[in-house]
């Protein structure tokens, strides 16, 4: 909403107070002023000139030669413009006068002939092009000749004036009209409100004659006036009116529909006015319209209605879209002599479905859509016959035809002055709480601290106890609330062990080297399906996918965080970041249902991609490409930080290297994977060789133990024995390793593996793997039998599982 | 005897002040002190001796002896230290090659934000509390008092996946769904930080998915005071002790009477600056007191209970405070965005 502050002081007196002070007022009040516009700031020395003489240039076709009276002189100007013409009132910019643009006025010769100063057209005077009237868009504008020569042509044209922005939210719809926004700034400044002319001289022939109202809809249309008026003659609106319409942003078009914007802008109740000899009938009829049903809007679009959408008929035919738009049939015109004038409440709901499903978004449509005061509809409605008698010539018919079935019932809210006062923490006094509702000028009833509000019909929005709550509290000010804290009892906050838990596994992968990422939830379909983990997959039937996406960029929720982990990643390595360690804790949408009824399940996941060198010392020619081992390692030690023994299996997982991914499993249950990108995904990422890790967060969460209990410090010597065996090449180390532990039973503690060997010194097909094995009874000397004895029958039981021999 | 002894001494001392090397000082040894050196000699013709001469004689010999031992072997230890610190000189390294760089790795700037504010209010004994990112309508919608067909519904337009399923527009579902499972029996204090959804283009200022952070304290007589004190300490612990904070009125459908609070410009200090369009003040958050239909609907008296809600952008106070010009860097991940926040 724009608010001409010229505008608003015919109903308030703001006083002294500049527009940077009474924007700071309503915005703490509690309407945001978004901006404060100067409508030509720059402009100065600008006055009506009278043309006294106007004639050819004699040595340019397209110039004029004119004699301007300025009141004090008479100045020779040269004018362009098509539209001057001799006995104009114009505006004309002086010698010394400077306008937008920081443009300056200087005597000059134009073509061997003295021009002293400039005739103005509205765009040159700051006014934006699409609220300059179109038969003065191309030339300079003349003035009514009513204005007095040489005064100030700035304010005559309003240009003086200072427009507030009011961001406005949905509850504060009264303040879509200047009434509304003057009880605010009546409120705030505590100055009385001076309300418009509402007076019609109405002549002896009534309106009923000439037409008759019919409401099919009640529902939709509580309240429907018409009101007839002759004798019209369209031609400009008055000049102030103009002004302020295009301070407002609305193009002046000529006095009747002018008046109808006018009035919707001054009172927040659109109207429309019908041709009445081109509206086809003498009769209006309000109804749903038809599915299906055509009709011609006045932008010349061919609609197709619904019959949720409402019209208003001539019996027959549609005649405009309620509270949206009128119909091209019976649109005003230069040679419209009677208007047949609609006020109306129309339904909130059907105006907005309407507006919507046609894309329609009118100032009309959008105060409709919020609900227009009750109390103003009729009043509106007579405010512009008002207006059309004193500025149109019009002749208002007597009475006005109307269905009526509108509640105009004022609200009544209750409040105590001790309620307040808990609630807001205050100690406001009985009288304070008397003064904050006079100066809102609500009507109410007191009985000691006890007071009942007739809320007046504008504020719709206050309707409960706490409503009034806010009206005391920000008339009171928010400033002078006190700042106090909590006077309940004290409860500890913290961390659950999970939301600990959760901390302390993303501080591991930081410290291990990796760096977080945040990427998006929504992804592409395809990527929504990639390297999903196969126990993710299982559940999975098919990915949730957005009803209505903005793009297929952002459609459907991840299944796995590493599509789009990757995806930034290779935006990294595009330019010139070739070496990455990412990782990313997020949440995977899980759906068990082909058609989602149900919310998915979420499932928090820690995933990790890493691509390009990993250890790097340059001058010491130190380079070590990242490989499986190196995530692996930082998975293991994760999983050695939560103490959780998980098993690594070589596995097949779509999109990943077949041969260089293992399946992470913690006793049965799979938990993800680690391992290399398929050489295809890495080359659809456009990535070199990249390692990931995908894991179930939720599962490490579900199995860890939240206490580690304390492991003593042995107290008695280890023994070491390494063990190398030979086996089958295709014999994984892990499987050997699992063999080992069995067979040689609680008394080894630890196996590594030292060594892995295949070449020469080894038969075709074979390779050797050296493992070294602690042995250790925290609670007594081992011997060297007990330990041989165990070594024996490791030997046995790898030999028998794996085949495996000594290495010679 | 007496003579060749002294002799023998000055001979050897000699000796060892003229050599160099460990080796010189093992064949003196050797050569005086040994088996078959002259003073064992010496000693061996001491049967010769009177007997009044013989302990005499015996003494000399080992204080000689002595003299030389001790010579040998302090002269020993000055050349080992000088032949251990030519070792070290030889050592010598340049301090000044960069080292071998160690990965380091880092929190997301969002998440150092969001644990900052946890942090805060944890310490003001708020509770974390998390919940879906596909919500019910319901929860998302209706139990935050903005009903179907509610104008409000406009400002937050929503990604849906079926007509009661959508992403979350904010993370006040939280509260609803934790309201709801007390249902009325006890105070809430608690934030939900999470990540939410609107349906809004990618650009400088707006973005499909960002974070919020939420709080919700609910007990017997919350006043809007209380509101106004722990939003004055988060914001001054947040931005620094210095700022002001203010609250003006506005509008949100689960909370009556609603605020938005601003923070007095760090650039200008209140004076009026581009980055506060010129007013000084800043927009940090909303808020308000809990409407009386959220808490009815979660099972909570409102003539019992009354209580406050407040809800804030992570990426906005990012922004704010490291002067971030562009939301889409928290989605972007360049590592050289990154970087620059785990210096902090």
């Amino acid at each position: 909403m724009f608010v001409s502050l010229n505008w608003l002081k015919n109903y308030v007196d703001i006083g002294n107070i500049t527009p940077e002070e009474l924007a700071e007022k309503i915005t703490k009040t509690g309407i945001e002023v978004e901006g404060i516009e100067y409508v030509a700031d720059k402009s100065s020395n600008v006055v009506v000139g009278y043309v006294k003489e106007c004639e050819k240039h004699p040595n340019a076709d397209k110039l004029n030669l004119c004699q301007v009276d300025v009141g004090e002189e008479v100045l020779q100007i040269i004018c362009g413009a098509p539209n001057i013409a001799q006995g104009q009132k114009v505006a004309v910019a002086k010698p010394g006068a400077v306008l937008p643009g920081n443009f300056k006025i200087k005597k000059a010769k134009l073509r061997g002939v003295e021009s002293n100063g400039m005739i103005c057209s509205l765009q040159e005077l700051g006014i934006e092009e699409k609220f300059v009237p179109k038969e003065v868009a191309d030339g300079i504008f003349v003035f009514p000749n009513d204005v007095e020569i040489g005064s100030d042509a700035l304010s005559l044209l309003n240009l003086d004036d200072a427009i507030l922005e009011l961001g406005l939210t949905p509850n504060r719809s009264d303040a879509l009209s200047m009434l509304g926004v003057a009880y605010e700034v009546a409120a705030i400044l505590d100055v009385p409100i001076n309300l418009p002319d509402e007076n019609v001289e109405q002549v002896a022939d009534k309106a009923d004659q000439f037409v008759d109202v019919k409401v099919e809809a009640t529902g939709l249309n509580p309240y429907y006036g018409a009101f007839v008026v002759q004798d019209i003659k369209v031609g400009p609106s008055p000049l102030w009116m103009r002004n302020y319409l295009i301070a407002a942003g609305i193009r002046p078009i000529n006095n009747v529909v002018d008046i109808t914007n006018y009035v919707l802008l001054e009172y927040g109740q659109p109207l429309h006015a019908f041709d009445y000899d081109k509206f086809g009938s003498k009769e209006i009829v309000v109804r749903r319209a038809q599915d299906g049903e055509t009709m011609t809007t006045l932008d010349d679009q061919e609609r197709t209605l619904k019959s949720d959408h409402l019209v208003i008929t001539n019996g027959h035919e549609v005649t405009a879209l309620a509270g949206v738009m009128g119909g091209a049939n019976s649109e005003v015109s230069e040679t419209t002599t009677t208007v047949l004038l609609e006020a109306a409440y129309f339904n909130p709901a059907a105006v907005r479905t309407a507006s919507k499903d046609h894309g329609l978004r009118s100032e009309s449509s959008t105060r409709f859509e919020k609900g227009v005061d009750p109390d103003r509809v009729k009043r509106a409605g007579l405010r512009a016959c008002h207006l059309l008698s004193k500025y149109a010539n019009g002749k208002v018919l007597t009475g006005v035809v109307e269905l009526d079935e509108l509640d105009r019932s004022e609200k009544q809210v209750s409040i105590t002055t001790s309620r307040i006062n808990d609630r807001l923490g205050t100690d406001i006094s009985n009288d304070e709480i008397v003064d904050i509702l006079r100066k809102l000028n609500f009507t109410f009833t007191q009985e000691e601290e006890s007071f009942t509000i007739s809320v007046p019909t504008r504020r719709q929005d206050i309707t409960i106890f706490e409503d009034m709550v806010e009206e005391v509290a920000r008339i009171y000010g928010y400033d002078n609330l006190p700042f106090t804290l909590p006077q309940g009892a004290s409860q500890a906050g913290g961390l659950t062990k999970l939301q600990q838990l959760k901390r302390d596994i993303k501080q591991f992968f930081e410290s291990v080297g990796l760096m977080e990422t945040i990427t998006y939830s929504l992804t592409t379909k395809e990527r929504a399906e990639l390297l999903v983990s196969p126990e993710v997959k299982q559940d999975a039937v098919t990915p949730v996918s957005l009803s209505m996406p903005m793009s297929e960029e952002h459609s459907t929720l991840r299944l796995s965080i590493l599509p789009e982990l990757l995806s930034s990643v290779a935006y990294n390595v595009a330019r010139k970041q070739a070496d990455l360690g990412y990782y990313e804790v997020g949440t995977v949408f899980i759906s068990d249902e082909e058609q989602v009824t149900k919310q998915p399940k979420e499932k928090l996941r820690a995933s990790g991609a890493i691509t390009g060198d990993w250890l790097v010392h340059p001058w010491q020619q130190e380079k070590k490409q990242v490989d499986f081992y190196v995530v692996k390692g930082i998975v293991e030690a994760l999983f050695d930080t939560l103490n959780l023994s998980v098993i690594y299996k070589q596995a097949k997982v779509d999109g990943m290297h077949p041969g260089r991914t293992a399946q992470v499993l913690i006793g049965e249950k799979l938990i993800g994977f680690i391992g290399q990108l398929h050489p295809s995904v890495q080359k659809d990422f456009d990535l070199k060789d990249t390692y990931v890790f995908d894991l179930d967060l939720d599962y490490i969460f579900h199995v860890h133990e939240n206490e580690p209990s304390f492991e003593k410090i042995a107290r008695f010597p280890s023994t070491s024995r390494d063990i190398a065996l030979v086996v089958n090449e295709q014999v994984n180390a892990g499987e050997v390793q699992a063999t080992i532990q069995q067979a040689g039973g609680d008394l080894i503690k630890e196996i590594m593996v030292f060594d892995v060997y295949q070449g020469e010194h080894l038969e075709a097909g074979k390779k050797s793997l050296a493992f070294s094995l602690l042995y250790l009874d925290p609670t007594r000397t081992l011997t060297d039998e007990e330990v041989e004895e165990s070594y024996q029958k490791i030997l046995e039981a790898v030999k028998e599982r794996h085949q495996a021999v000594l290495r010679g | 005897m007496k003579e060749r002894l002294q002799e023998l001494q000055t001979e050897a001392l000699a000796k060892v002040t003229e050599s160099s090397t460990l080796s010189d000082l093992q064949d003196i040894r050797v050569a005086y002190l040994g088996k078959k050196g002259p003073i064992t000699e010496v000693l061996r013709g001491m049967g010769k001796l009177s007997p009044e001469e013989r302990p005499v004689i015996g003494e000399l010999a080992n204080k000689v002896r002595e003299a030389i031992a001790n010579e040998l072997d302090s002269k020993k230890a000055k050349l080992e230290a000088e032949e251990l610190e030519k070792k070290l000189e030889k050592e010598t390294i340049d301090v000044t090659l960069p080292g071998r760089p160690v990965q380091v790795g880092g929190p997301h700037l969002l998440t150092s934000i969001v644990e900052e504010i946890e942090d805060l209010f944890i310490g003001m004994g708020f509770e974390i509390r998390e919940g879906p990112e596909v919500e019910t309508d319901y929860y998302n919608f209706e139990a935050l008092n903005l009903p179907k067909g509610h104008p409000a519904r406009d400002m937050q337009d929503s990604f849906y996946i079926t007509e009661e399923l959508l992403m979350r527009t904010h993370t006040s579902p939280v509260q609803a769904r934790t309201m709801g499972q007390f249902n009325g029996s006890q105070p809430v204090k608690m934030i939900c930080p999470g990540k939410v959804y609107r349906r809004d283009t990618d650009d400088a200022t707006h973005s499909h998915q960002f974070t919020q952070v939420e709080g919700l304290y609910v007990d017997k007589d919350v006043r809007m005071s209380d509101l106004k004190g722990v939003l004055n300490r988060f914001a001054k612990q947040m931005f620094g002790e210095d700022r002001e904070i203010r609250l003006r009125p506005s509008f949100f459908p689960f909370t009556e009477p609603s605020v938005e609070m601003d923070i007095s410009c760090k650039v200008c200090n209140g004076e009026g600056c581009s980055v506060c369009k010129g007013t000084g003040w800043i927009e940090i958050l909303g808020g308000g007191m809990v409407h009386p239909r959220v808490l009815e609907m979660a099972g909570y008296d409102p003539k019992e209970y009354s209580g406050f809600a407040f809800g804030m952008g992570p990426e906005r106070i990012a922004m704010l405070k490291y002067g971030v010009d562009d939301i889409r860097h928290f989605y972007t991940n360049d590592v050289r965005f990154l970087k620059q926040y785990h210096k902090a």
